[in-house]
């Protein structure tokens, strides 16, 4: 899968975690950039994400992730 | 297949839910019945999530939530709650109730129990939640050690109690205790059962003593049962565990969520006392207007009897622990009572029903009718159909009314009434027993008091589409196979061979016309057939045949026009209709005369004839989309 596919993917998921209609994913984006995005909310972005993609991350792999970016890479990696 | 985590037997929500639910507070809608509107869907974790942000949003306002029923619940737990509550108090307005929850700190159970100064203890909630799991009970396994195992069971329970006995005497409150889940991960395999001091044997121990260290003003909710219908594996998610403590696999949250707030609903009087089935493909196999006593499917020996079968086997299990049964179906009288009273494969019987309804009059209408003469309010039933128009105009012209979405096949129908916790209980006494012997018996059939309003928005969603068009080759088969086994509506029951019906398809003197119908829920395929004998001005109706799914739409205006249509093109100055009474379709005798047409005479051998002039009078728009083929 392409980072734009990717991206369109997450686009709705994002939205529909954080209740937030406009929000534009980019590449660059991190947890503190999205005023609803805090631990707990992020353990339902990550259930949400494997639900929607059926895959699963390990606590490794979410250890690594610092933005928007590393997701859409392991995601695509997942999907390979 | 329909997964119970995602609570099937609930409507989807629609796909507008998020910008409802944020547009609620701002329009000036009572706030109460709307939420417990958008709450009976199935909705996922973050969809719970944003319904229960606007109950909290509410309140922070001051904005009434009424007519739900307030309850404040403290939450008391050795793993993370705050996923978890959000999906608990929308859960709750599916049952009515506006739960506030106040959560003691994260694992400090015994210390809120026993501290008459504790959160719980100041803020007095009206129930207290005891939620802690395997991992929050003072266990280790002992394998082989069964004075140890005992012990260890003993001092669990103890513990529970403890914590049990000091919020109960420091809160006041109402308790709800929680069964573990065991875990999947076995030592021995089939032998940790047997084997004291096991992970599963302390777990099923464990479960036991607590259930029975309750009183009768306890409450419990059987987590493990839940753990165990959905499976242990997709139940602990050691992922979500280990990065957040959280007690169950996210997925689980709605459903957990769920069969919580049923126990609110129930402490609260709000579990439904009486189910309402559907006859024809619900509780047998087939139509008996048209298949007959010996053409329906029930009992065993055929998978689909068998279906079915369970399904009447719920509905007594329900009747015997005292939920009144009622019938409604499209149906008359006589011929829907004859399968209890002559199929030898029934179980359910007449007596076990408080009031029969096979009428042609919509279902919201015998509800309703049901409802008033049994004295019981309409959000004290549910009501069970395979036909999805029927459940939708049930539930828009009585949304109090439990309607259950059903699977497809049969097979899954007592399942999925069942899933749905709609009869769920906190306790069980003599007279509940007793309760269904007061309403049953008689089987009694009601005269309707009044007609349901809204249909005309009900027609208007189904989003029909009918579509004419003369016989065809494609058509041929299926037309010859209404023609044979159409009995119910069915003008002048003539059967005709396919050949016959080719030969009228290229007849001069025959108008044939072949309907199909569309609509919300799917294609209906083809659903009435007519032919006319074209007598110089006058056309005749030789068959007029319609399956009984459709009734009540409209179909039959619909059909008429279009005959009127062509007749006036062919040049016709009116249209006869003749009614030939059988012992199966009485439900059209007065069918011309509904649509408008003047009786004649009625023949000796009960025939009636009909008229009706084409003076190009105008006549009520249809409500669907007309399509015409060549």
């Amino acid at each position: 899968m392409q980072n734009d596919e990717i991206l369109a993917k997450l686009t709705p998921i994002f939205r529909d975690v954080f209740d937030v209609d406009d929000i534009v994913l980019t590449l660059d984006m991190k947890a503190d950039d999205v005023a609803e995005w805090d631990s707990l909310t992020h353990v339902r972005l990550v259930a949400s994400i494997e639900k929607q993609f059926g895959v699963r991350f390990s606590a490794a792999e979410m250890d690594t992730l610092r933005d928007v970016g590393d997701l859409v890479t392991l995601l695509g990696k997942k999907a390979d | 297949m329909p997964e119970r985590v995602d609570l099937y037997w609930l409507v989807p929500p629609p796909d507008d839910f998020s910008r409802t639910v944020r547009s609620l507070l701002a329009c000036g809608e009572a706030l109460g019945p709307r939420l417990r509107e958008l709450a009976n869907h199935a909705l996922d974790a973050n969809q719970l999530v944003k319904l229960a942000k606007v109950v909290a949003q509410a309140r922070a306002g001051n904005r009434s939530l009424a007519p739900l029923t307030p309850l404040r619940l403290g939450l008391v737990s050795n793993s993370t709650y705050d996923l978890i509550i959000p999906a608990l108090v929308a859960s709750a307005l599916r049952y009515g109730i506006a739960l506030e929850v106040i959560a003691a700190s994260y694992d400090q159970a015994l210390q809120e129990a026993l501290n008459p100064q504790s959160v719980l203890a100041r803020e007095k909630p009206d129930m207290v939640l005891v939620a802690i799991d395997i991992h929050g009970l003072p266990m280790a396994a002992s394998p082989g050690d069964r004075a140890a195992a005992e012990d260890c069971v003993k001092t669990a329970v103890d513990y529970l109690t403890t914590i049990r006995e000091g919020l109960a005497a420091n809160t006041g409150a109402v308790m709800m205790l929680q069964t573990v889940a065991r875990l999947p991960e076995s030592s021995f395999g089939s032998f940790d059962l047997r084997l004291p001091g096991t992970d599963r044997w302390l777990a099923d121990r464990f479960n036991r003593g607590l259930a029975d260290s309750l009183t009768d003003a306890d409450l419990l909710l059987d987590v493990a049962a839940i753990a165990e219908i959905v499976g242990l594996d997709r139940w602990h998610d050691p992922v979500q565990r280990n990065i957040a403590k959280l007690p169950f696999a996210q997925e689980m949250v709605p459903l957990y969520a769920d069969h919580f707030a049923r126990i609110l609903g129930a402490l609260r009087g709000k579990s439904r006392r009486c189910l309402i089935l559907d006859l024809d493909n619900t509780l047998w196999g087939g139509i008996i207007g048209d298949d007959g006593l010996e053409g329906i499917v029930i009992g065993q020996g055929d998978p689909t009897g068998e279906a079915h079968l369970s399904l009447q086997r719920g509905a007594m299990g329900l009747h015997d622990r005292g939920i009144v049964l009622a019938v409604s179906s499209k149906n008359n009288d006589d011929v829907a009572r004859s399968p209890f009273r002559e199929h030898p494969d029934m179980m359910l019987r007449e007596e076990n029903f408080a009031a029969f309804q096979a009428n042609w009059t919509d279902k919201a209408s015998n509800i309703s009718t049901i409802a008033e003469s049994l004295s019981l309010g309409l959000d004290s039933f549910v009501f069970i159909d395979d036909n999805p128009a029927e459940r939708l105009q049930v539930r828009r012209a009585l949304p109090q009314v439990a309607v259950p979405e059903l699977p497809d096949d049969p097979a899954f129908y007592v399942r999925t009434l069942l899933a749905g916790g709609y009869f769920e209980a906190i306790a069980f006494s003599g007279d509940d027993r007793k309760r269904a012997a007061a309403y049953q018996g008689n089987a009694r059939r009601l005269s309707l008091k009044a007609q349901a309003r809204d249909m005309k928005s009900y027609l208007e969603s189904l989003d029909m589409t009918i579509s004419f068009s003369p016989f065809d080759a494609a058509g041929r088969a299926r037309i010859a196979q209404l023609i044979s086994k159409s009995n119910q509506f069915n003008l002048t029951t003539r059967r005709y061979s396919e050949s016959e019906v080719a030969q009228l398809q290229t007849s001069e003197d025959h108008f044939t016309l072949q309907v199909r119908l569309t609509d919300t829920f799917g294609d209906n395929g083809m659903i009435s057939v007519v032919i006319c004998r074209k007598r110089g001005t006058e056309w005749e109706f030789d068959t007029w045949l319609m399956s009984c799914r459709v009734l009540g739409r409209g179909v039959e205006e619909a059909v008429l026009q279009e005959i009127i249509r062509e007749a006036m093109a062919g040049g016709a100055a009116s249209l006869i209709g003749r009614y030939i009474p059988t012992d199966r379709n009485a439900m059209v005798a007065e069918h011309y005369g509904k649509l408008g047409f003047t009786l004649v005479e009625v023949l000796p051998d009960g025939v009636s004839i009909w008229r009706l002039p084409l003076d190009g009078g105008t006549r009520e728009p249809v409500p669907m989309k007309i399509q015409r083929g060549s």
